[in-house]
């Protein structure tokens, strides 16, 4: 990554500003932690950031409510000053830079020009692309030109949040702006898909110290998700899964079940439908995540979720190919006897699988290029 | 010399998408200002044929910066649409979320988005940690991190990065312009605090996270909250959280305290010029928020409810967001049509369309006189109208409020300066402060009332009488309001067939950085932009000084509804 022998090293830049040796190996164990290493490739990590140089980012925002930009400053580990003065050189970001207009556009055309193929352009936001892209412009070129002008240069592309990485709210029915995500305006680049309205926090900069860590792209999944952040579906460990099981749900809300923390999926919950990290990390450093606060998951990461509401309705009101038992059913069998209801919900989990293979949108690394 | 003009695109540190032109004479003195919002989205168009309960999903994708004040207008909207009335603890649980939202945003916009356009931090590099020191303990005595060691490590932390020649966010600034005129002492103190703020930020932010599940995007509903109170259940709301939360608040308060308010006040006390430029329109506007009797009862609120016209702080107006002859936007200069042309509509009856007639990208120069702006033209009884901090301060002011009254004479006490000074672009920096310290005592008293509510045994969080759509008229309408950071935000919708038929929004930001309406009036940061002497006019810092005070947020501001159609009746709801 980057220029070797021109820029410091995250542990030179470190030590200029008097980390000791000591401090430096507990920064490298909270990065290896952050992206859910085990102790034994510490000596990895500790040696990537002994010899890597700091990474020029470019930080866009298009189409977006800069919910990812407000997610990540919220990161525990490593916490955002670290990331931004120690770890990258976040060379653009219009949320947070100090320069304006002229002199911040030069920021980024500086960085295209002085390190061509050597940069990471993050995403956040997407692109309009209906009546020419009017829709967002900055410095009076269109975002849908700025994009493809410096994803043209970077060496990869991170697309933060489900804007970038699959249309969110603005591409919902009848995306009037013909909104589209990142992975289907660029091509012949590396898109890692972020999703997530936002994204975790400390997925975030897990994504981005997993890169600098081990000078490769992380493992992706068919959508172009991290595995290890996106491999599992919510519902698979979430801490209300034994109420599900055994037909415990709660049925109106503040009611006895809420109380006592039993499952929501008859209040709409959308966990067993999405792929996150949310019921294992939690957020904002492990203090709660939606259903441990009492209200369903709405899917936030999953491509098209805001078509696939009304969000209070049951899973099973969306119709599925094929036998699905009923959490009714469920719920009765498992009066009858616990365990017959776990096969019942495995059932229905091989099926529900297959059926998302179907819906899946292309790969991000096999996008075609728009056409607009 | 020829008049010029000064473009200011992207203007950074705000939230969207916003471009400045400014025209200057030949003293570098702006005479005229164009405010132009460069990005739509369409939300209301998305939200139409859609479950009313959803909606606070939705609109609360409208920003993530301001997250939290979207969802709640929109609960409150559909709540009195169909008469809902949310239990106390509800209210309660939405105010502690409500002031928290206040705490973590202000704090974050002083620091992140405006304090670098009054702190040079190269100017840093040259002070004295030790007179720093002094400084800082003279100007927040009860605040630990003031040691001369201290103020070192971080001088050298800012040379080391300087002198890496990678500055990064901090690249290509206006470093050494001479509107600058901390001392290095303060410049240092500040960067200190800008690093503090940013880790403290995302404590603070806890407590939203506790009661709405994440943050960003905490979860609301219709009815009252998700969340339960159970002083038995491990699942609840119970004794940890409330631990929990009190910490959070008291460090919430500590912070505020002696950190924020202080540098506010020794930032200001450098920059009182700044007191008689960037006043702008002198009209201002909040509907007010912080129920006590609920939402229905504005005589009760702790931010309370009212206008002021021409900078007549002795008299304060009503406003009523439900009255059609009150609110209104225009489209004159605004990429928008009604199908009856460009005249002005109360946001129930709005029904635009987007229609881009600006020049086509890339383009240098946007044009005044014809249409220009994502933005809509609010106006109040024909008034272009100030909304945030600003307005609230004002409004709680020259409503003679006790508690306003206090923070703001105490203000202008230490910075001996009249009340005059409060229509500027300082006085609108200073009443985001003083405001802070008002939420974060107000934090600690619902945390109190909830407590109280529990010692008194009531638990219940949400009224779910009217949740079936079923038990709905077949139409019905209603507004809900709130104050966002800033300023006034209204959502109108009307429900027909238990569907969103109409959703409209007018948010903060569409106020303030409004375009011209059809009588040639110029919006708010238009207004506060003209007469303000520039320096160096390809170095914009004068502009974003006063931009900034308003704290854009362009995301919230752009937005429209579209008409009843084949297509939008034809939503799957799957």
């Amino acid at each position: 990554m980057g220029n070797p022998g021109k820029r410091p090293t995250t542990y030179e830049v470190l030590q200029s500003h008097g980390v000791d040796r000591r401090t430096f190996l507990q920064f490298c164990a909270a990065a290896a932690a952050a992206m859910g290493l085990d102790a034994t490739v510490l000596p990895q990590v500790v040696q990537a950031m002994e010899t890597k140089p700091r990474i020029p980012v470019l930080w866009l925002h298009g189409l977006e409510c800069t919910c990812c930009s407000e997610s990540f400053i919220r990161s525990s580990h490593p916490i955002a000053q670290d990331v931004i003065l120690n770890m990258i050189s976040l060379d653009y970001d219009d949320t947070l830079q100090a320069a304006a207009g002229v002199q911040a556009e030069e920021c980024r055309t500086k960085i295209m020009k002085d390190y061509p193929g050597a940069f990471i352009l993050a995403v956040e936001g997407n692109a309009p692309t209906k009546d020419g892209g009017v829709y967002c412009t900055i410095g009076g070129k269109t975002f849908l030109q700025i994009l493809r002008e410096t994803a043209a240069q970077a060496k990869a592309v991170v697309a933060w949040g489900s804007c970038a990485s699959n249309g969110c709210v603005q591409a919902a029915h009848p995306n009037p702006t013909g909104a589209k995500p990142v992975h289907e305006l660029i091509s012949g680049k590396p898109v890692i898909n972020v999703p997530g309205c936002p994204p975790i926090a400390e997925v975030m900069t897990g994504v981005l110290t997993y890169v600098l860590t081990f000078d490769r792209l992380p493992d992706l999944d068919n959508f172009g998700r991290p595995k290890m952040f996106y491999g599992q579906r919510i519902h698979d460990k979430c801490y209300r899964r034994a109420f599900f099981d055994a037909g415990q749900f709660v049925e109106t809300w503040d009611d006895h079940g809420a109380k006592m923390g039993w499952c929501l999926y008859k209040m709409g919950c959308r966990g067993p439908s999405t792929y996150n990290s949310c019921s294992t990390f939690k957020w904002n450093n492990g203090v709660s995540f939606p259903i441990g606060s009492g209200h369903g998951c709405i899917g936030c990461s999953e491509a098209g979720f805001w078509d696939n509401g009304p969000f209070y309705n049951r899973l099973s009101g969306i119709p599925v190919p094929g036998i699905e038992f009923t959490p009714d059913q469920i719920g009765k069998v498992a009066a009858v006897a616990a365990g017959v209801g776990v096969a019942a919900h495995y059932a229905s989990y091989l099926v529900r699988k297959g059926v998302e293979k179907v819906k899946a949108p292309a790969p991000a690394a096999k996008s075609p290029e728009a056409k607009d | 010399m020829a008049k010029q003009r000064v473009v200011v695109d992207p203007v950074t540190r705000i939230e969207g998408h916003l471009r400045v032109e400014a025209v200057l004479d030949e003293k570098n003195t702006i005479q005229d200002a164009i405010s132009s919002g460069t990005m739509w989205r369409g939300l209301e168009v998305i939200l139409q044929g859609r479950d009313p309960r959803d909606a606070w999903a939705f609109t609360e994708r409208i920003c993530g910066v301001c997250t939290t004040v979207h969802a709640l207008a929109s609960v409150r909207s559909v709540e009195n649409a169909l008469s809902i009335k949310v239990p106390p603890n509800a209210e309660v649980i939405r105010n502690i979320m409500f002031l928290t939202q206040y705490v973590q945003d202000h704090v974050i916009h002083f620091y992140h988005l405006h304090a670098l356009d009054w702190v040079d931090i190269v100017s840093a590099l040259k002070a004295d940690p030790g007179a720093t020191a002094e400084l800082a303990q003279k100007v927040s005595p009860h605040w630990p991190l003031s040691t001369k060691g201290y103020f070192s490590d971080i001088a050298a932390t800012v040379k080391k990065f300087v002198e890496s020649g990678q500055l990064g966010i901090f690249a290509n600034a206006y470093w050494g312009h001479p509107a600058y005129k901390l001392p290095p002492e303060a410049n240092l103190m500040a960067v200190a605090h800008y690093l503090e703020a940013l880790k403290w930020q995302k404590e603070i932010i806890k407590i939203q996270t506790i009661f709405g599940g994440k943050n960003p995007h905490p979860n609301y509903l219709v009815g009252g909250m998700a969340c339960v109170l159970d002083m038995q259940s491990d699942n609840a709301i119970n004794i940890e959280r409330l631990n929990m939360i009190k910490d959070l608040i008291a460090g919430g308060i500590n912070f505020v305290e002696n950190v924020y308010v202080p540098d506010l006040l020794a930032v200001a006390s450098f920059y009182k010029d700044w007191a008689a430029i960037g006043g702008g329109l002198g009209n201002y506007m909040a509907y007010g928020d912080v129920p006590q009797n609920g939402i229905g009862d504005p005589s009760k609120f702790r931010m309370p409810r009212g206008i002021i016209l021409s900078k007549n702080l002795s008299e304060v107006l009503p406003v009523d967001p439900a009255d059609p002859a009150q609110i209104q936007e225009q489209i004159a200069h605004s990429w928008y049509e009604y199908p009856a042309g460009k005249t002005s509509l109360h946001p129930w009856e709005g029904d635009t369309q987007p229609k881009y007639t600006g020049p086509t990208p890339p383009f240098e120069e946007l044009d005044e006189t014809k249409t220009y702006s994502w933005l809509k033209a609010p106006r109040w009884k024909g008034h272009a109208m100030e909304v945030g901090p600003l307005a609230r301060m004002l409004v709680g002011y020259a409503s003679g409020r006790e508690d306003y009254k206090e923070v703001v004479n105490g203000a202008l006490g230490a910075l001996n300066v009249p009340a005059t000074a409060l229509f500027s672009t300082l006085g609108r920096t200073a009443a985001r402060g003083l405001e802070t310290k008002l939420c974060a005592h107000w934090l600690q008293e619902e945390y109190d009332k909830l407590v109280a509510n529990l010692k008194a045994g009531i638990t219940s969080t949400a009224n779910t009488e009217k949740w079936e759509p079923a038990s709905w008229p077949a139409e019905c309408k209603g507004v809900g309001f709130t104050e966002a950071p800033r300023g006034a935000l209204g959502h109108w919708i009307i429900i027909k067939d238990k569907k969103i038929d109409r959703y409209q929004i007018v948010v903060p930001s569409t106020w303030n950085a409004s375009p011209r309406d059809g009588q040639g009036q110029v919006g708010a940061y238009e207004s506060a932009l003209i007469g303000t002497p520039m320096a160096i006019p390809k170095q914009p810092l004068e502009i974003l000084r006063t931009i900034h005070s308003f704290d854009p947020c362009l995301a919230c501001a752009s937005h429209v509804i579209g008409p009843d159609g084949e297509e939008l009746a034809s939503v799957v709801v799957r």
